[in-house]
């Protein structure tokens, strides 16, 4: 009987399995399923220079605030209720890192382009913008009798994906539940290495859940690592086990003006280790227990 | 007492109005009662969400309630730009941080340059493909010359009416800049090249009121009607969708109808 493929690993070793410069790509949207542990890890170790693909929430905020970003691709950085990301336009407003921005809907372009191993992709989003010149995008003319000319939205290839699921087994089968699952297939699809964090873990996904299949929301070739997680999107939400931490985001933004310096607030907002940061906030428990977002 | 922000939401209803079956999406307390108020009255056909993921055939009560949204269909994120924005079915009501003559808005940052902006917002969102892609109108609270700028917007984040934007070869026959709804006026696109036009005035506000708030001219046909006011059904409607008054809220000091502005 052959070994059973057994993909599981610590938060440290799939950030040991990163590099500096790295493009790595951050599923989730705004507060929303973030993978927020991995993020955390990152933050613990000396990871640098990092091309940093996101819909941005406090993922991209605090890895914007420690220094490990070069660059950022992004169409927006957002908390939801809070609307706009303290620690990421302290750093912007300090010109501090590089940006691509792009349009929302280009973005998830980029990473299909990816997916399917093309160069890019023709849009007509960008025209009569400013993306299209900030962005450095090229043009492309359709070659038959229409002849349109269209923005042709580049790959956005990432050395690495980070997402955040539900479930998942040791062999990287993933089911993703909640009401929306964003664009976290794409970035799983767009990366040469995708590593998950996991709520809840089994050893054979077809023993525990094989009534919810349909949740595989991408196949587990696309799938290098996984490892064990609960609570690991907190401050951001994880439908339908729980929302997102409002009272934890506004303490996180109020300390971009009082203090205003993350080196002073690190330690508080990521913590020494994952279980440090467990332990203060009251367990994975306590996360399941924030309540669903009102919208 | 009907309030200005009331009255705004009715506009907003009015711009929303159409016989098509497209999500009609509006950001923020005012637009979104207007979206609600339009599906529940004149253009049932319009479809919104719950404000996350799924569809509704009863517009959703702004902000905690009783009872649960009942979902009748399902538009996630994940589908959004298929099924509604890059297809063209959808009507948005937005509100963008500058507005100029050319209907191009910002909504990304402002002053400074791309690389460091004195003030950064949001990012530009999915304002590119909205605009070049589905009808758009804009409400404004605070009608004022901060945000219709003089000039261009700092930050092109939607495509307008401007010819020195545009490529040739490019389509951009999808471009629907609907109306502008202020605290003021209302507002279309329907001058000579699209100049901004006055459609009508809020109660109590001149022509000369909303010259001056405007840092651009704004065409005058002959003589412009009153805004009008929603009835006793549209407040009825408005209030069992915002019970606990977020668009008191929404303009400054939540003035009635026809206070000198």
């Amino acid at each position: 009987m052959t070994a059973m493929l057994d993909k599981r690993l610590s938060a440290a070793e799939i950030v040991s399995r990163l590099q500096d410069g790295m493009t790595i790509g951050i599923g989730g949207w705004g507060p929303r399923r973030k993978p927020m542990a991995l993020v955390r890890e990152i933050l613990r170790s000396g990871l640098k220079d990092l091309t940093i693909v996101s819909y941005g929430g406090a993922d991209v905020g605090m890895l914007c605030a420690a220094g490990r970003v070069k660059k950022l691709v992004f169409a927006f950085v957002s908390l939801d209720a809070i609307p706009l990301e303290a620690w990421f336009r302290k750093v912007r407003e300090a010109g501090a890192i590089e940006v691509m921005e792009l349009d929302e809907g280009m973005l998830q372009w980029g990473l299909k382009a990816a997916a399917f191993r093309l160069p890019f992709l023709p849009t007509r989003v960008g025209l009569g913008t400013d993306v299209v010149p900030l962005a450095g995008l090229k043009t492309v003319q359709s070659p038959y009798a229409d002849g349109e000319v269209l923005v042709a939205m580049p790959a956005l290839r990432l050395d690495a994906a980070l997402l955040h699921v539900n479930r998942c087994d040791w062999r990287g089968n993933v089911q993703l539940l909640g009401p929306d699952l964003y664009y976290d297939e794409w970035f799983a699809r767009a990366a040469d290495a995708t590593y998950v964090s996991t709520e809840v873990l089994v050893d054979r996904m077809e023993d525990h859940f094989p009534g919810d299949a349909a949740a595989n929301l991408f196949e587990r070739s696309f799938v290098q690592g996984v490892a064990h997680l609960p609570g690991g999107a907190h401050p951001s939400s994880l439908p339908p086990l729980h929302g997102p931490d409002m009272a934890w985001f506004k303490a996180y933004s109020d300390a971009a003006r009082d203090p205003g310096d993350w080196a002073a607030v690190a330690e508080r907002f990521v913590g020494a280790t994952e279980a440090d940061y467990m332990a203060g906030i009251g367990g994975p428990e306590a996360v399941a227990a924030v309540p669903l977002a009102i919208y | 007492m009907i309030t200005l922000a009331e009255l705004c939401i009715h506009a907003c209803a009015e711009a929303f109005r159409t016989d098509r079956e497209i999500i009609a999406t509006g950001i923020g307390p005012v637009p979104r009662l207007g979206a609600g108020l339009a599906k529940l009255t004149h253009s049932p056909g319009l479809m919104m969400t719950d404000g996350e993921a799924y569809l509704v055939e009863q517009p959703v009560p702004l902000g905690p309630r009783s009872t649960a949204p009942k979902a009748a269909g399902h538009l996630p994120f994940s589908r959004f730009f298929d099924a509604a924005v890059w297809s063209g079915r959808r009507h948005a009501i937005v509100t963008p941080t500058q507005i100029d003559r050319f209907g191009q808005t910002n909504l990304s940052c402002l002053g400074g340059d791309h690389a460091r902006p004195r003030t950064q917002m949001l990012g530009v969102r999915g304002f590119p493909g909205n605009s070049i892609h589905h009808r758009n109108s804009l409400f404004v609270p605070a009608h004022g010359t901060r945000t219709f700028v003089a000039g261009e917007v700092d930050m092109v984040s939607s495509a307008g009416y401007n010819p020195a934007r545009r490529l040739p070869g490019g389509h951009y026959g999808d471009i629907d800049l609907h109306r502008i709804i202020t605290n003021l006026c209302v507002m279309d696109f329907g001058g000579p090249d699209h100049a901004v036009r006055l459609v009508s005035l809020h109660p109590g506000v001149s022509v000369d009121d909303v010259q001056a708030a405007t840092g651009f001219p704004v065409l005058v046909e002959g003589q412009v009607p009153e805004t009008a006011l929603p009835d006793a059904d549209a407040l009825a409607i408005i209030q069992s969708l915002d019970p606990h008054n977020f668009r008191g809220s929404v303009i400054q000091g939540n003035p009635p109808v026809g206070r000198e502005a």
